[in-house]
């Protein structure tokens, strides 16, 4: 009896097996839909993932990587010996931090002033050209960033000279010493205003019976700001937090690459992706730049595990 | 009835008007001051001191960037792979969306997954490098179109959206006979405008800006586009070469003004670089404000 209950299961199963397959081919016109993208996400995008393991080969062009020699963990015990790992990683950490603790809460704070502008036209036209600069690219962007700071008639020397609050013109670009400052402030300036929107969004859905009330209780202006708008868009401000931090290590390759290509400044601008790029790219250390990388990309996961658990003990999870 | 506002209030709006107009004016002031630079003579701009408005007005420095071959050829290298990558990417990528809106799809799920997953793991830029080179993509015009074809953060913009429209219209478009095809061209697509503009200008905007995979991927010089071109003149300041450009009745005539400057080039050549972006701009600043990307990024 029972034999034949596990036959029939069998018999069934080969048969829903066998529609799965008819149903999947009847549904052609729509599997067509989505597999041709499927196959290009897994050439571009899975297959490199898997070309990570050349991290562990002594990657040879002639071979391939199928062929190359595997080495274990030989790039990253070199990588930790350089003599550029205290710089690069002193470097990423330094410049990462001063981006997230500089450049996230800006975009905030311009919101927030935003809101209070009760004068369309003038809100409009700030936010009109805030936004403008992020679609430039970083090249016309450090562009306008050398043409400023240039030594000879840059705007920037033009203003402290007419204050008389220098005597001879700044070369910024290259003193070390002004780096991190130029490129926490670049990036804050092309991106403040696009990263606002999200923020009055949020502080768009408040309800406004909640500032009324307020103000009859006689809360004045700043304080309506403390205690209803910014906890009303908390969450919001946790959600891109979270992202913010993922994305610590990544924050900023091309600003570097372009306004830290002079020799002077490698000293306070070699970070680890302008560090794989020179290594890998221009040195054609493929299996070394490629074990860099991959170090990086572990801090960064491990980092975005710790910002949601810091985010799930107030409640706010991204998953 | 209007509550009288206190000192503490006016000074508060007082405050964040004066700070507004700042951000204002040091968000608009470089793009300004380039635009008088590249329209000013540029041994006058080399006295100093020209700041928002031109001096000596001149068009002499975009008579040497327009004849300056190689950057007409950038332009138009830029201006095809943003043409044809952004409504390649738009079809495909759409197309892609729709099919995974459809519930009946076997293996929705897993493809679902797959693609969650390239949003927080790849391969990094070495691994892509080497795939690009290995399949022979290096001085190629695809390399421009191909790999970012199919962008999943579109995706799932544009699933959201389709998702969102009335199923009633779909379904008696099937009942009249249409396949999901027929559907997704005749009906879907249609409705999909607001969120196809948004999308298109998105992308546009990204294949118009960059610069840093030509840089990797491209070393033919006729397939290098303005950005990255544009990056190699910023670098080196190369007006010698710009010169030598020109075919020798206009090269003798521009010697003779003897007024420009590697400074009001690279200026005039930013401009060039720019005038896309700034056109697009106004319809951009439409749609982003209306906040199709910030609901469908909620989603």
């Amino acid at each position: 009896m029972a034999e034949i209950t596990a036959a029939v299961t069998k018999q069934q199963q080969a048969l829903k097996s066998k529609s799965k397959v008819r149903r999947f081919l009847r549904q052609w016109d729509l599997q067509l839909m989505v597999i041709p993208a499927l196959l290009l996400i897994f050439v571009f995008s899975y297959i490199p993932m898997y070309g990570v393991l050349t991290a562990f080969q002594d990657y040879n062009i002639f071979k391939g990587f199928l062929d190359s020699p595997w080495v274990g963990f030989k790039h990253f015990e070199m990588f930790f010996h350089a003599p550029e790992f205290e710089r690069v990683m002193r470097n990423t950490i330094i410049i990462s931090v001063l981006k997230l603790a500089i450049g996230f809460p800006a975009p905030i704070v311009l919101a927030l002033m935003l809101n209070e502008v009760k004068n369309m036209y003038f809100k409009r036209f700030v936010q009109t050209v805030s936004y403008l600069p992020h679609f430039l690219s970083w090249v016309i962007v450090s562009g306008f960033a050398m043409s400023i700071l240039s030594v000879e008639n840059g705007s920037l020397n033009m203003l402290l000279q007419s204050l008389n609050l220098i005597k001879e013109p700044i070369s910024f670009l290259s003193i070390p010493e002004y780096f991190w400052t130029i490129i926490v402030t670049t990036g804050v300036w092309k991106e403040i205003g696009f990263s606002s929107i999200v923020y009055l969004a949020a502080i768009a859905g408040i309800d406004p019976s909640m500032y009324e009330a307020a103000s009859i209780d006689g809360a004045s202006r700043f304080k309506q700001i403390y205690v209803i708008t910014i906890p009303t868009i908390m969450p919001v401000v946790i959600i891109f937090m979270i992202l913010a931090i993922g994305n610590l290590l990544s924050a900023g390759f091309e600003d570097l690459l372009l306004l830290g290509v002079n020799p002077i400044l490698r000293d306070v601008s070699d970070v680890l992706d302008t560090y794989v790029y020179r290594t890998g790219i221009t040195g054609q250390r493929f299996s070394y730049a490629t074990a860099v990388g991959l170090f990086k990309a572990i801090i960064s996961v491990g980092l975005l595990a710790f910002a949601n658990l810091l985010a799930r003990r107030t409640g706010n999870s991204l998953w | 009835m209007r509550i009288k506002s206190s000192f503490s209030d006016r000074s508060l709006t007082v405050f964040v008007y004066i700070c507004l107009a700042v951000i204002a004016f040091v968000s608009f002031y470089p793009f300004w001051n380039a635009a008088v630079v590249s329209f000013n003579k540029g041994m006058d701009t080399a006295l100093g001191g020209v700041t928002f408005w031109p001096r000596a007005f001149t068009l002499e420095n975009y008579e040497i960037v327009f004849q300056d071959k190689r950057i007409i050829n950038g332009f138009y290298i830029s201006v095809m792979r943003t043409v044809i990558g952004t409504v390649a990417s738009i079809l495909f990528t759409a197309i892609f969306a729709y099919g995974m809106t459809k519930k009946e799809l076997i293996g929705r799920k897993f493809y679902m997954i797959a693609c969650i997953v390239t949003l927080y793991f790849s391969g990094g830029i070495i691994p892509t490098f080497l795939l690009i080179r290995g399949l022979g993509m290096m001085d190629n015009f695809l390399v421009f179109i191909i790999p970012g074809l199919i962008s999943v953060w579109n995706m799932i913009i544009f699933r959201t959206f389709f998702m969102g429209l009335p199923q009633g219209l779909e379904e008696s478009a099937q009942i009249d006979g249409c396949g999901y095809w027929a559907t997704f061209f005749r009906i879907v697509l249609p409705l999909s405008g607001p969120v196809i503009a948004t999308l298109t200008l998105f992308t546009a905007v990204s294949h118009w800006n960059d610069w840093f995979y030509p840089s990797l991927y491209i070393t033919d010089e006729k397939l290098i586009p303005i950005q990255t071109m544009l990056q190699q003149i910023l670098n080196s300041n190369i007006v010698s070469e710009q010169f030598s450009q020109l075919d020798s009745a206009s090269q003798s005539r521009l010697s003779s003004m003897k007024s420009i400057t590697s400074k009001s080039l690279s200026m005039a050549t930013m401009m060039v670089a720019t005038i896309p972006i700034i056109m697009v701009y106004p319809f951009v600043q439409k749609y982003f404000v209306k906040g199709v990307l910030v609901g469908s990024l909620k989603g």
